[in-house]
């Protein structure tokens, strides 16, 4: 069983690697749905010998939700502000993809420092929950066009759920719960958002947004 | 010993003489290089008895300096680094004797050869001393020395730009020596090294500290990054002759006073190892890739410079650390490795400046993109720099990779072990090697394959010719040099003991075990590089039989149905490393000025691609004028009267006296 | 034992070109062609040996050696790797640095035979091969290194002796992850699609094809034998990892060598699905093929 966990959790990571350097946009999409399920699974996997039916009904919804949802909004977004498909970085794709492997070993060495919640558990969740919280914050922070940062808030809302498992087991529903529901809308926001902005403006590049700050440069 | 202080001597005497007879370059030169020779030649011996064994007592003679002492000692350690110290200068001399022959009458060549002279005597005399004002005097008058012979051209604005340079780092440098050396004696109150080893052992954040110092002051004379700038402004400027001896081994001296310290400051700390891989890995993959981005050939092998210092850093980091732990295997492939790469380095890049010199003095240029088709026109150059290419890149079956064989070894030994820490340094090391090598191979492909290989691509090498003997045959040592070393590793290890008992710290019994196995290693890779030799052979010979018997034409390289191949058509060092170098454009900043052509048929384009040193540019100029900012507000002290000159130096003297007595 | 490390060389020697073969074979079948015989590199092979040469006058002796000293470090080279489960010709602590750096020499050489020709061309694909190599050299000692930190110790013939079905078992993940990084520095490194298209040498994408574009009669015969060599050296690297059998015997013999069938088949299958990467996209699958290293060694600190 051990072994399945860490295959699921060592995809996931692979999973944050991959956005990380990935240059497509759909694909970066599909990989993080694909991210979405995997969590799922690993939730399941890790409760598996007596899995409980509301926990079921919750894994479910993630996967729905992160699987299906999540992408369908996205690329709607994508289709109707006519977003083109590169990512359009601001640090190369070969730079992120190994600031995002040097994130990994920092992710290792933090979760040794962190006083362990349950030992119980594979080592490796809390270092790939903390890798993907890293990753959500290096697409974020790297990344020009908006739909990527919902992308990256989505990859760190994914950490933060993984981190919520490990640290308190099955009442980290609850925290699960008001976080998925704060980015469904922030999903929702955006893309509407998005859509307002580049009828307004004609394109949707962050940087540009700057503009709109308060004193002229 | 005696024999050692009279080859010094010699080297001294003989470079007065030079000077003396300054007014007949030919003579002048005579007794210079002669000196030189003799002298380093005579050196040698002790050092060779000395490693094989035979200890030597130490000499002190009183001396009225105060905390000063004539304290001369040649141990195992001294001895390693004294053999390439005396040896390369004595065949650069050699190589230099013609190659500044072409100046002969218009510079006074009796000075340069006194400052030669008074370089090599100064570097022995560093290795020697044993005391800190000893040390510390010899030193700053290597140093010295050295600037003149840098600004021998001086009548060319950037070659005294470059002595400037090279002056300033190494005060600065030194500056940092003499906090050292102040810290160290001042519980002591003795220079004398055997007292400074006993005062400091005790307080760990003191070691630090003077680590620290150590690193920085003697670093500077080194070129780790980021205290290297000097190097690729100096090497360029110097006659090349003095970029060798200045490269291969003058800049060890820093490596040499680093070890030193480290024998002093007692059990190292952890993080020391850390601070040295860091500075390694820093210095081998940033100076290698901005060796790749140059277009002078003498800048590029600078930057070399630097790039074999991290290798060196990289193996002492590992033997540092090895000690910290501890665990006898990373010390002794760790500071074995990286002294090894001390000697072969000194090898290896002196043939390598001698070679770029040939170059120059044949064609000219050391503008690469402007060279091409040499190994036509100076086989013998082009033979030995290819030696010396491969050497430098580390590929068997050369001395470069039996020194980094070793570290990747101690590197694998790190990977291997159950501890955290000294995995994750050998993975940096692992990896920090594999790319500088694999980037050091693209750098002299590049440099080797532009120059020699192909068709001229400009009329300089067009009309070039081999060098004279004087300067082939030093070449000719050092590529010898560069062999016999990878032939025989396994006994010049053996002959390291001495070295790793001082710079370990153990006993020769401790040491042996482990020494015993490696030595094991270097057999096998000895063993496997001579047979690679003798398989190539073999095919070579297969080869020619089965053309023996067929027809071999000749004809042009294929032209792609172009009838009008010219050789400007060639690729030019720029593009052939212009992919590495856009990949790594976050950390070296090239800039392109580009010309685009236009129109139909378009006259003018041009590209123009330049990499100059970041920190540099960056970071001391920024300094500097910060500090120029700063003193300019003191200018109004400056009024050109001698008088009020006279007053503030009285002054000072009375607020001094006040000072002292009250 | 040394025998059987002795007839495993052999065979190497022996059946490398086949390798080739097979792969053209894979590439036709998907394509729905005959394609070349799978035989053609051994008849190429002979009819090369037997033929006079060409050589353009702007070369030098650097051009002549280049391919000797490419085939003698592969044939160097090829003593040091484990086969079929078996320890290999010659082994001891470090052989692993000095299959790199054979590799290494061999680049060194066709690279500078390239640049001999003075064909801006053949610089061309100099540089790039130079530039991946600089990428995927890092990756290699990398992805070894993992297997030394499993097997705790630093030669190739125990380090393979050391991988078990027990230790898949153990630390799979990690185990699959070194094996993709392998995969795609044997890629890399065997001038394979995504990286180099080995069909064509007159697209301007062109890597080790294009360097050896002036080479004729036996000396090309040398660089086919050489690459086919190579190709089976960083194979069985891949296919060691994959098959962690033991001990000597025929049965194993015949598995590894049906291994290595089936990697040849493999990338076929590649080649035959993929596109051919863009240049500037390369440099990325190197790093990650060195990232995934890093990965396998943090995944195997838990």
């Amino acid at each position: 069983m051990n072994l399945w966990i860490e295959l699921l959790l060592v995809s996931l990571a692979l999973t944050n690697l991959a956005l990380t350097s990935l240059c497509r946009l759909e694909t970066c999409i599909r990989v993080a749905a694909a991210q979405g399920i995997l969590l799922g699974l690993v939730t399941v996997a890790l409760h598996s010998p007596a899995i409980s039916l509301h926990m079921l009904v919750l894994v479910l919804g993630i996967i729905v939700l992160k699987g299906l949802v999540f992408p369908w909004l996205l690329f709607r977004a994508m289709r109707q502000a006519r977003v083109r498909r590169e990512v359009e970085p601001f640090v190369s794709f070969t730079w992120s993809l190994l600031i995002g492997t040097l994130a990994l070993p920092t992710a290792m060495w933090l979760s040794s420092r962190l006083p362990a919640a349950h030992p119980s558990h594979t080592p490796l969740l809390i270092p790939v929950a903390l890798h993907a919280i890293l990753a959500g914050l290096l697409l974020i922070v790297s990344r020009r066009k908006a739909i990527t940062q919902v992308l990256g808030y989505l990859v760190m809302e994914n950490g933060i759920y993984l981190f919520g498992i490990a640290l308190v087991g099955e009442e980290s529903v609850l925290v699960d719960l008001a976080t998925l529901l704060d980015v469904f809308v922030g999903v929702f926001v955006m893309g509407i958002a998005i859509f307002h902005i580049n009828r307004t403006f004609d394109h949707i590049d962050t940087d540009r947004l700057s503009a709109l700050k308060d004193w002229p440069s | 010993m005696i024999g050692l202080l009279l080859a010094i001597g010699l080297l001294i005497i003989s470079g007065i003489g030079a000077m003396i007879a300054s007014a007949r370059p030919r003579i002048a030169t005579m007794i210079g290089v002669g000196g030189t020779m003799l002298g380093g030649l005579l050196g040698i011996i002790p050092a060779i008895q000395v490693l094989s064994g035979h200890a030597i007592a130490p000499i002190r003679l009183p001396w009225s300096v105060p905390y000063g002492g004539f304290y001369v000692h040649l141990d195992g350690l001294s001895a390693f680094f004294l053999i390439p110290m005396l040896g390369v200068p004595a065949l650069a001399a050699l190589y230099g004797s013609r190659y500044l022959s072409v100046s002969d009458g218009r510079r006074r060549l009796g000075t340069h050869w006194f400052y030669f002279n008074l370089l090599t005597a100064c570097m022995a005399l560093v290795l020697i001393a044993r005391n800190g004002v000893l040390f510390l005097m010899a030193w700053e008058v290597m140093s010295l020395a050295s600037f003149f012979l840098v600004t021998f051209d001086d009548e060319k604005e950037h070659v005294r730009q470059a002595g400037w340079t090279y002056l300033v780092a190494m005060h600065l440098g030194t500056a940092f020596l003499f906090v050292l050396f102040i810290l160290l004696g001042k519980q002591s109150n003795s220079l004398d090294f055997d007292h400074l080893g006993s005062a400091v052992g005790m307080i760990p954040a003191n070691a630090g500290l003077l680590f620290v110092l150590a690193i920085v002051g003697f670093g500077t004379k080194a070129g780790f990054l980021p205290m290297h700038v000097w190097l690729p402004e100096a090497h360029p400027a110097a006659p090349s002759h003095v970029s060798a001896v200045m490269s291969g081994v003058m800049i060890k001296t820093g490596i040499y006073g680093l070890l030193r310290t480290l024998t002093l400051l007692g059990p190292p700390a952890a993080w020391w190892g850390w601070l040295l891989i860091g500075i390694g890995l820093c210095s081998g993959v940033l100076g290698v890739l901005f060796a790749l981005a140059q277009h002078d050939l003498k800048r590029l092998l600078a930057y070399h410079s630097v790039e074999n210092i991290g290798i060196i850093a990289l193996g002492l980091g590992v033997g540092v650390l090895g000690m910290s732990l501890p665990s006898t295997p990373l010390m002794v492939l760790g500071f074995a490795g990286g002294l090894l790469h001390v000697v072969n380095h000194a090898l290896f890049k002196s043939l390598l400046f001698l070679g770029a010199g040939s170059v120059m003095h044949a064609t000219g240029t050391g503008e690469i993109d402007h060279l091409g088709g040499l190994m036509k026109r100076m086989p013998w150059t082009a033979v030995t720099f290819l030696i010396g290419a491969i050497a430098i890149s580390g590929l068997p079956p050369f001395n470069g990779f039996v020194s980094e064989f070793l570290i990747y070894v101690g590197g694998f030994e790190g990977v291997s072990a159950s501890h955290i820490s000294p995995m994750i340094a050998g993975l940096i090391v692992l990896g920090g090697l594999a790319l500088i090598g694999g980037l050091a191979a693209a750098c002299f492909t590049k440099a080797f394959g532009i120059i020699f290989l192909g068709e001229p691509r400009s009329a300089h090498p067009a009309q070039a010719h081999e060098s004279p003997w004087a300067m082939r045959l030093p070449m000719l040592a050092l590529a010898s040099g560069c062999v016999l070393i990878s032939l025989f590793a396994p006994l010049v290890f053996t002959w390291m003991e001495p070295v790793l008992v001082i710079t370990t710290g153990l006993r020769p019994d401790q040491l042996n075990e482990t020494l015993v196995g490696k030595v094991e290693l270097l057999n096998y890779v000895v063993i496997l590089g001579v047979v690679f030799m003798a398989v190539a052979l073999i095919l070579l010979l297969l080869r020619h039989r089965l053309l023996s018997r067929r027809q071999v034409t000749h004809t042009v390289t294929w032209d792609c149905g172009y009838a009008r191949p010219s050789p400007r058509m060639q690729y030019t060092a720029s593009s052939f490393v212009q992919p590495l170098t856009d990949l790594f454009a976050a950390l070296i900043r090239t800039r392109h000025s580009l010309d685009t052509p236009s129109g139909l048929f378009p006259r003018h384009a041009s590209l123009t691609t330049n990499t100059p040193d970041i920190w540099r540019e960056h970071f001391y100029q920024t300094a500097f004028k910060a500090i120029v900012w700063f003193l300019a507000r003191f200018r109004w002290l400056q009024h050109g009267h001698v008088q009020l000159y006279v007053l503030y130096i009285a002054i000072t003297l009375l607020v001094l006296l006040v000072f002292k007595v009250g | 034992m040394y025998a059987i490390s002795m007839f495993h060389t052999a065979l190497a020697l022996l059946l490398a070109p086949l390798l080739l073969g097979i792969i053209n074979q894979t590439k036709a079948f998907f394509a729905g062609r005959d394609g070349i015989p799978l035989l053609q590199l051994y008849y190429d092979l002979w009819k090369l040996l037997h033929k006079g040469a060409v050589y353009s006058r702007t070369t030098s002796w650097i051009f002549r050696a280049s391919p000797v000293v490419g085939l003698a470090a592969v044939l160097v080279g090829l003593t040091l790797v484990p086969w079929g489960g078996q320890a290999a010709l010659l082994s001891f602590e470090g052989d692993l640095i000095l299959l790199v750096y054979l590799l290494g020499t061999m680049r060194f050489f066709t690279v500078l035979g390239a640049l001999d020709t003075g064909s801006s061309f053949e610089g061309m694909g100099a540089s790039r091969e130079v530039q991946f190599s600089a990428l995927a050299e890092p990756a290699l000692l990398l992805a070894l290194a993992v297997i030394v930190q499993v097997s705790g110790s630093i030669s190739l013939s125990t380090m393979y002796a050391a991988l078990t079905p027990a230790l898949w078992l153990e630390s799979g993940p990690a185990m699959i992850i070194v094996a993709a990084a392998i995969l795609l520095i044997y890629l890399t490194e065997n001038a394979r699609i995504p990286v180099d298209d080995p069909n064509t040498h007159l697209e301007l994408t062109m890597i080790h094809e294009v360097m050896v574009l002036d080479y004729s009669g036996p000396d090309l015969a040398f660089i086919l034998y050489a690459a086919a060599l190579k190709l089976w050296i960083l194979g069985s690297l891949l296919v060691g990892l994959l098959l962690p059998v033991h001990g000597q015997g025929w049965f194993n013999t015949i598995l590894f060598f049906v291994g290595m069938l089936f990697l040849a088949v493999v990338t076929g299958v590649i080649e035959a699905s993929m596109a051919r990467l863009r240049l500037q996209r390369v440099p990325q699958l190197l790093v990650c093929a060195g990232a995934l290293a890093v990965l396998a060694i943090v995944l195997m600190q838990r």
